[in-house]
């Protein structure tokens, strides 16, 4: 059963669902071959619809594939590919579906975890029947959460505007015909899927930011970043984005989550290069004598995949050319570090706003905008692992210019890597130049500094890595591939990962996809990830586009399409795949 | 349906429930048990010594491997652990936990005796559990668990 639209009536009561909880549609993730079979025969006994899943990489692949196919996530806690905790990062920011965590340890510190990482709840192995039977709730209660956060995003309350045909709000926007009385009950699903305007204020429909506008709004967002390092304004960026139905107050409430957003990406990160390191996938560095080898050997914990897959196949890594001085003092301390193993994936982010011809390109990998942001290079493998040495390291990655000035110095920080709308000077294939940064030695960072843009490394454990967008030729990417992210971290609530930025990432994914012929895109993919989980600090993503053209990993690529595709589709439909995206709140439809 | 036989089996398994061999797992494995799947249980039981193999191996290299990696041990037997707990073979579960303690603590001595008593465990249950089969399945489907609650 899929709780589209409909449902959303009254909550639960619509008549499409009358027989909830029965067919509700569980994905089960558990390492143990036993258990799994059990928790499916169980499941069935409850009525659900059951998929096992015996990888968490797997689990993800398949909850990409099918963004809306399911509505709840069971998974264990200790699973040999990736830490449980990680893929309940990763599902809480990309699908915003309930997650319930098993495991067979009951103490209270894992269990606090998991409640920290977003899990609905804990359950401890053996598991019960009714125990099972209950986990409908999860799904309802998150349902309802979603339609309150809508609610109270446009204000709803006591406002009646009824408008009949078209009208035009104050900003000037026009209304598509909607009789608003009965908007209330409607929003819910409908905001996805009108093209509502802006009511005259109070009322504000709610805007749902797809990945088109919200990469639209990243470019702005970068422009001006470029420009005016500390200026970024929701007018600003409404004027560059140029979308006539959009309200300054709905940018200036996006801008505000995604701000949210990056700074949470931050400290997440800081909170995970304290302990241990973001482990990149091993990166088979396939990279052809690209211009930065930078081949730190990921460490070999594959955990997490979406994490961090940072997965620059060796070389990788963008050179970047770091004009300014600055940057290369990074770069090199990014390269240096990256050479060992090891290096986490930090970039300090050096003053932004130099000049920006600094490229970073990894071989057609950032191409460091002439704005912020700096990629330094980054290393093919690398392995998060060091988180420590990240960290001190690498303080403020990002650096947030304009006015996402929030971000806390950290250790690891997201990176973010915008794309790099001002790109003036991102070239596309700003290929690893000379001044690329040495051999993985050199990389350590991995996008370095974004001028200021939230470069926010994404700290392989969070799953922010995972959306690092990189874009593979910067071409294409220039602005694209940024934008996602930006928009992902936009007010993106840890969890409830924002639909929009997926969706956002999406297409900037696919054009990335289609422009490169890296295996950049799980890359991206992972980006984007990354940014809905970690803080959102408002960064001023004026990342260049980080090319990470060798990004060799095909199972990036694979991922990441997919996903993003889904999340776009899904966006319209079924508001379990809306994910409450806060940060959406003027229901802009989906364009 | 023999109802000896049948009667031995609840005997057999209100036994092994009192000793501490299983616990309400895997009572509940049984209700589990239906018409789809009627010998649910045994399957189970199969599954979770083919799969425990593995995991026990795993520690028992790691045991006699170079230095001692205290946090892998941990983990491997976390993941024996919850293994035990699918079938509720309670006894074995305990002399895990068992072992984890001594991870904790890096007692090697203490891990090398209690993964001993956790492999001695482990096969006294499935002697028992393999008779206890061969009781069901001599007492024809209707006794073979399903349902029967033994308290």
């Amino acid at each position: 059963m899929s709780f589209s639209a409909p449902l959303m009536e009254n909550g639960f009561s619509s008549p499409r669902n009358e027989s909830f909880p029965a067919g509700l549609r569980v994905l089960v993730v558990d390492d143990d071959p036993t258990w799994l079979k059990i928790l499916e025969k169980m499941l069935k006994k409850c009525s659900y619809e059951v998929t096992t899943c015996g990888l968490a990489r797997e689990a993800l692949k398949l909850l990409r594939e099918r963004k809306d196919g399911y509505d709840i996530v069971i998974s264990d806690v200790n699973m040999p590919d990736m830490d449980g905790f990680k893929l309940l990062e990763h599902v809480g920011l990309e699908m915003d579906l309930p997650v319930l965590m098993m495991s067979v340890d009951g103490e209270t510190s894992r269990v606090m975890k998991g409640v920290q990482h977003g899990a609905c709840d804990y359950l401890l192995k053996p598991i019960r029947m009714k125990e099972l039977r209950n986990i409908w709730q999860h799904v309802f209660r998150k349902k309802i959460h979603e339609i309150r956060d809508i609610e109270s995003h446009d204000s709803f309350d006591g406002i009646q505007i009824s408008i009949n045909g078209s009208d035009l709000s104050d900003d000037g926007h026009m209304f598509c015909g909607e009789d608003l009385t009965s908007v209330r009950k409607r929003k819910e699903f409908e905001n996805k899927h009108d093209d509502v305007g802006d009511h005259s204020s109070p009322k504000k429909h709610r805007v749902v930011w797809s990945v088109d506008l919200h990469q639209k709004f990243v470019k702005a967002v970068n422009q001006i970043g470029f420009d005016s390092k500390y200026e970024v304004g929701p007018k600003k960026i409404l004027d560059l984005m140029n979308v006539p139905w959009l309200t300054r107050e709905n940018v200036a409430s996006h801008l505000q989550k995604y701000r949210l957003y990056l700074s949470r990406l931050q400290k997440e990160n800081d909170l995970k290069a304290s302990f241990g390191g973001i482990k990149l996938s091993d990166l088979p560095s396939k990279d052809p004598a690209g211009s930065f080898g930078v081949q730190s050997s990921i460490s070999g914990n594959q955990n997490d995949v979406p994490n961090g897959r940072y997965q620059y196949s060796g070389e990788n890594f963008f050179a970047q050319d770091l004009d300014t001085k600055n940057h290369e003092g990074d770069l090199k301390r990014v390269v240096s570090e990256s050479t060992d193993t090891k290096s986490t994936l930090t970039a300090d982010l050096p003053d932004p706003q130099e000049t920006r011809s600094s490229q970073m390109s990894f071989d057609h990998s950032f191409a460091s905008l002439d704005s912020e942001v700096n990629y330094t290079a980054i290393p093919a493998q690398y392995s998060w692992s060091e988180a420590p040495q990240f960290k001190e390291e690498h303080k403020p990655l990002l650096q947030l210019e304009d006015g996402f000035s929030q971000l806390p110095p950290s250790g690891l920080h997201h990176i973010q890597i915008d794309p790099l709308q001002s790109a003036s000077s991102i070239t596309s294939g700003l290929s690893v130049t000379g001044r690329e940064i040495c051999g993985p030695e050199k990389i350590k960072p991995l996008y370095a500094q974004f001028n200021g843009n939230h470069v926010s490394l994404l700290s392989p454990k969070e799953s922010a890595i995972d959306s690092f967008p990189v874009q593979s030729k910067s071409h294409m990417v220039k602005h694209q591939s940024f934008e996602p992210i930006s928009t992902a971290i936009s007010g993106m609530k840890p969890q409830g990962f924002n639909l929009s930025c997926i969706t956002d990432f999406e297409s900037c994914q696919r054009n990335l996809i289609s422009a490169t012929d890296t295996t950049f895109a799980p890359f991206n993919e992972d980006l984007t990830v990354c940014w809905l989980q970690g803080d959102c600090h408002s960064m001023n993503f004026e990342l260049p586009n980080v090319e990470f053209t060798d990004y060799t990993d095909p199972g990036f690529i694979a991922e990441f399409p997919i996903y993003l595709c889904d999340t776009l589709t899904s966006d319209n439909e079924c508001p379990f795949d809306t994910p409450e995206y806060p940060i959406v709140d003027q229901g802009l439809f989906l364009s | 349906m023999d109802k000896n036989l049948s009667q031995r089996q609840l005997d057999m398994k209100r036994s092994l429930l009192d000793q501490g061999y299983l616990d309400e797992q895997f009572i509940q494995l049984e209700e589990l048990q239906d018409e789809d799947s009627p010998n649910f249980v045994e399957e189970m039981v199969t599954t979770f010594y083919n799969n425990s193999a593995r995991l026990l191996e795993n520690i028992e290299q790691a045991l006699v491997t170079g230095p001692i990696d205290f946090a892998k041990l941990d983990n491997y037997m976390h993941q024996f652990k919850g293994s035990s707990s699918s079938i509720g073979a309670t006894r074995v579960k305990n002399e895990c936990t068992r072992f984890r303690e001594h991870c904790t603590a890096a007692n090697a001595e203490g891990c090398i005796r209690t993964f001993l008593r956790v492999k001695q465990e482990h096969t006294i249950l499935r002697t028992k559990l393999e008779t206890y089969f061969q009781l069901a399945r001599q007492a024809g489907p209707s006794a073979s668990g399903g349902g029967a609650k033994v308290r």
